[in-house]
């Protein structure tokens, strides 16, 4: 349909100190109304602190079928991946 | 118990709960997902109000009404809406609209009503002006776009706006019980509001490119318990489950 409102992407701040996370993605016609519907569509239950939008077209996305030269090649390199250490109980969010 | 207490807090709680059912029958129906959700939490902001105020209306009469049996079970004579929240959803524009010229005034209203030396109002008043503030942005921003947009979305707009102008002005009547508690301290002087009210919800129709209506005669009732042929319709739906089910709860 030509006449539906572009999609945008949504992300979302849970608290202060964190990163803003993916939460989904939404209908609106320009970017001011993306943030009005991501507010109700997405933080209606206290789930956030700050709100960013992306239209989705501005978004580049890898291509499923390269995962194998994408992906694979790291799977066999167990040294890079910090599991050779014991993190404190007190780290949080690693 | 104070009978001029209890009644003004049923006028003040009364219009959201009937809007709130109002946009409530929109769940589902809404013309966009995001829309939907977005009027739905609206009428959800609204009954969580009215649930406070009939609470507190409910320990004013301090017999064996409770806040369901106040919200649910009264005649369509004693519910004191005004018109205006009455009005069907005709299409988006006149739920936008009506949520609109709403509003406006609800949100002058809390925030007066902040100042009541009644400390449970007040507190109501504080809780809800938030939420009130964000319903005011929600439908003035879509006055503006359906104003400004297409040469459909400004006809359909500026028919709303017309046909609903009429139930303005009693939103800025005030009922015997509405006097009293002015002079106690406790209620709000609406009549002070009009004029500051007709400025604001002009320069948003200005903005959104649309003709402020002349009206001379406007609509009456609601606050006296006289009310449209839709309240009857409303009321059917909002009661039948305590009234098939009394005492039911989910």
């Amino acid at each position: 349909m030509k006449k539906e409102w572009p999609l945008w992407e949504v992300f979302v701040r849970s608290k202060n100190g964190l990163e803003h996370r993916h939460f989904g993605s939404l209908h609106a016609a320009d970017a001011e109304m993306a943030l009005e519907n991501a507010r109700d569509v997405y933080t209606r239950r206290n789930e956030g602190v700050s709100i960013w939008v992306v239209e989705s077209i501005h978004i580049t996305a890898s291509n499923p079928e390269h995962n194998g030269e994408m992906f694979e090649p790291a799977q066999d390199k167990v040294y890079r991946h910090p599991t050779f250490y014991d993190l404190p109980d007190e780290i949080k969010h690693m | 118990m104070n009978t001029n207490l209890y009644n003004y807090i049923l006028g003040i709680a009364d219009n959201s709960l009937i809007l709130g059912q109002r946009l409530g029958e929109l769940c589902g129906h809404g013309p966009t997902l995001e829309t939907d959700i977005a009027l739905t939490n609206i009428s959800l902001d609204l009954f969580g109000q009215v649930r406070s105020y009939y609470q507190y209306a409910a320990k004013i009469a301090g017999d064996d009404r409770n806040e369901d049996t106040i919200a649910m079970m009264r005649p369509e004579r004693e519910y004191v809406n005004v018109l205006l929240v009455e009005q069907p959803n005709t299409d988006f524009a006149y739920t936008i609209a009506r949520q609109f010229l709403f509003d406006m005034y609800h949100f002058m209203f809390l925030k007066e009503l902040q100042n009541s030396n009644d400390e449970t109002l007040e507190a109501i008043a504080k809780k809800s002006i938030k939420e009130v503030s964000y319903h005011l942005r929600f439908s003035s921003d879509w006055v503006k776009r359906l104003g400004d947009g297409t040469e459909e979305s400004n006809k359909r707009i500026q028919n709303a706006i017309n046909d609903l102008w009429a139930y303005t002005d009693e939103l800025f009547y005030q009922t015997e019980a509405d006097e009293v508690m002015i002079v106690e301290g406790i209620g709000v002087d609406v009549s002070k509001l009009k004029e500051q009210y007709y400025k604001q919800v002009s320069e948003v129709l200005n903005e959104a490119t649309l003709e402020v209506p002349d009206l001379k005669y406007f609509q009456k009732g609601g606050k006296q318990g006289i009310h449209t042929e839709h309240m009857g319709y409303i009321l059917a739906e909002l009661q039948y489950m305590q009234r098939a089910y009394p005492n039911m709860s989910w």
